[in-house]
């Protein structure tokens, strides 16, 4: 017998109750690395981009002769340290 | 736009994880410093050097605002310019301004940026979010930015050309140890206009010419759509200095796909003196309408032989170190601090030949290889 194979579909109705599930799942989960904890975090040696003058400038040496751009860097903080 | 669709989703998700997360912890604006630099990059018979300059001061307990001066001197001849042209000098200008606005553990952000040459003008504009949630352990974030650049061409004062540029940024920070922190970052560039760089040609076999091919201009399409995926990883190590590993995949719409890895090291010698050393891997393919060599004119509806848009991949090697200079007698709320950076760069191109060489039949030079330094010398105030 032949087999036909039929596109996985999931209702728009059944992705959004999957997000809000994911999503409520976060209001039951306790930050587990608490300020107090951060003082490693807070070094300034982990920083992202420690010198934002330097960063400018490889990224614009890279830019030129690269390809490829984008996502470099972060969203900033994060640790909450200061 | 399909890419605008992805950032309302992206804008939904982002607002429905910030309604469920939240958890009061106050975001931090970034500390007031200035920073001047010299900078200079030497390899492939071409110079660039100049100064640069930055600066970031709070305004009150909400406001940072940002500024940004700098300056590129280029002189000398790449192998493109050397195959078709006579060196040159030129300079470049470029100049940011930015304001950060602190809203409870938020920051909105609104930067203009302006980049001068006597052929080509770009300024643009990016309005950014920035969250912090879950305890001060995530951080998300999202950037749209908008370009406008005009092309011209020295030499030809009726050739002008526009350029539209649309990014999208996502961003995702998160602390998952007390000695590991991670970032996920998502980009999304939409180009649409003159591409191209009006000096460059392909070249093509031609039996007629002694060397064995002509030139003639180089066409692109008028549409790039990119995507850049980046992660990053820093580590605590269990002695004080830390370590990050960086990964990107990139590809876009003319069939580049890239790669590249980066280690840094950073090493506190003690209180006045950082050490820091990084290696980074970069590889990427060729873009489908790149060729050395075309077979005849017009072959295709788009032709390049822009190295950049070939097949090659380069290996960094870079080192660097700062001094925490003595406090100031007269303020003594500055730190001074001293930082020289050094990174070697080699390219190797797997599909772009030296024709500079003219004992080759054409097509049987050898490829191209490229070694650069790069050098960044920098005072740095933190205040």
């Amino acid at each position: 017998m032949k087999m036909i194979l039929r596109p996985y579909c999931v209702s728009k109705p059944a992705v959004l109750a999957s997000v809000l599930l994911m999503l409520s799942g976060c209001a039951s989960v306790e930050p587990w690395v608490k300020p107090y904890e951060r003082d490693k975090l807070a070094d300034p040696i982990m920083a992202f981009g420690r010198h934002p003058v330097a960063l400018q400038h490889v990224a614009h040496v890279r830019d030129s002769r690269e390809a490829a751009k984008g996502a470099n860097g972060s969203g900033g903080g994060g640790c909450g340290c200061n | 736009m399909a890419a605008g669709a992805v950032v309302v989703v992206v804008t939904r998700l982002l607002t429905l994880f910030i309604l469920f997360c939240s958890v009061a912890q106050a975001a931090v604006l970034p500390q007031d410093r200035a920073d001047l630099m010299y900078h200079a990059y030497q390899g492939g018979g071409v110079s660039i050097d100049g100064p640069a300059v930055m600066l970031r001061k709070k305004a009150g307990q909400s406001v940072s605002l940002s500024a940004y001066y700098y300056v590129d001197t280029v002189s000398g001849a790449s192998v493109d310019v050397q195959a078709t042209a006579s060196a040159y000098t030129e300079e470049r200008e470029e100049k940011r301004v930015g304001i950060d606005y602190l809203a409870g553990n938020s920051i909105v952000s609104l930067n203009y940026a302006q980049s001068d040459e006597n052929d080509y003008n770009a300024k643009s504009v990016s309005f950014a979010i920035a969250h912090d949630t879950f305890g001060g352990m995530t951080t998300l974030s999202l950037e749209a930015g908008l370009g406008d650049d005009e092309v011209g061409r020295n030499g030809d004062e009726s050739f002008s050309e526009s350029l539209k540029r649309y990014n999208y940024k996502l961003g995702w920070t998160q602390v998952l140890t007390d000695r590991w922190i991670a970032a996920l970052n998502v980009q999304v560039d939409l180009d649409e206009g003159f591409l191209n760089n009006p000096y460059r040609s392909v070249r093509y076999l031609n039996t007629n010419e002694s060397r064995g091919y002509s030139y003639q201009a180089e066409v692109y399409p008028n549409t790039r759509n990119t995507v850049a995926i980046a992660l990053v990883n820093k580590f605590y190590l269990p002695y004080r200095a830390a370590v990050s590993v960086n990964l990107r995949h990139y590809q876009d719409s003319w069939d580049i796909r890239a790669f590249d890895a980066e280690v840094e090291y950073v090493h506190p010698l003690s209180q006045q003196w950082v050490l820091e050393a990084k290696m980074r891997w970069y590889s990427q393919g060729q873009a489908n309408f790149y060729r050395d060599l075309f077979d005849y004119a017009n072959q295709q509806n788009f032709m390049a032989r822009d190295k950049e848009l070939s097949e090659f991949n380069n290996i960094t090697l870079g080192l660097g170190a700062s001094y925490m200079l003595p406090v100031w007698g007269a303020w003594p709320e500055a730190k001074p601090e001293l930082t020289l950076q050094w990174d070697h760069i080699r390219f190797n191109y797997k599909n772009f030949r030296n024709v500079t060489v003219v004992d080759a039949s054409a097509g049987l030079e050898p490829l191209y290889r490229l070694e650069a330094n790069v050098i960044r010398a920098f005072f740095s105030l933190y205040f």
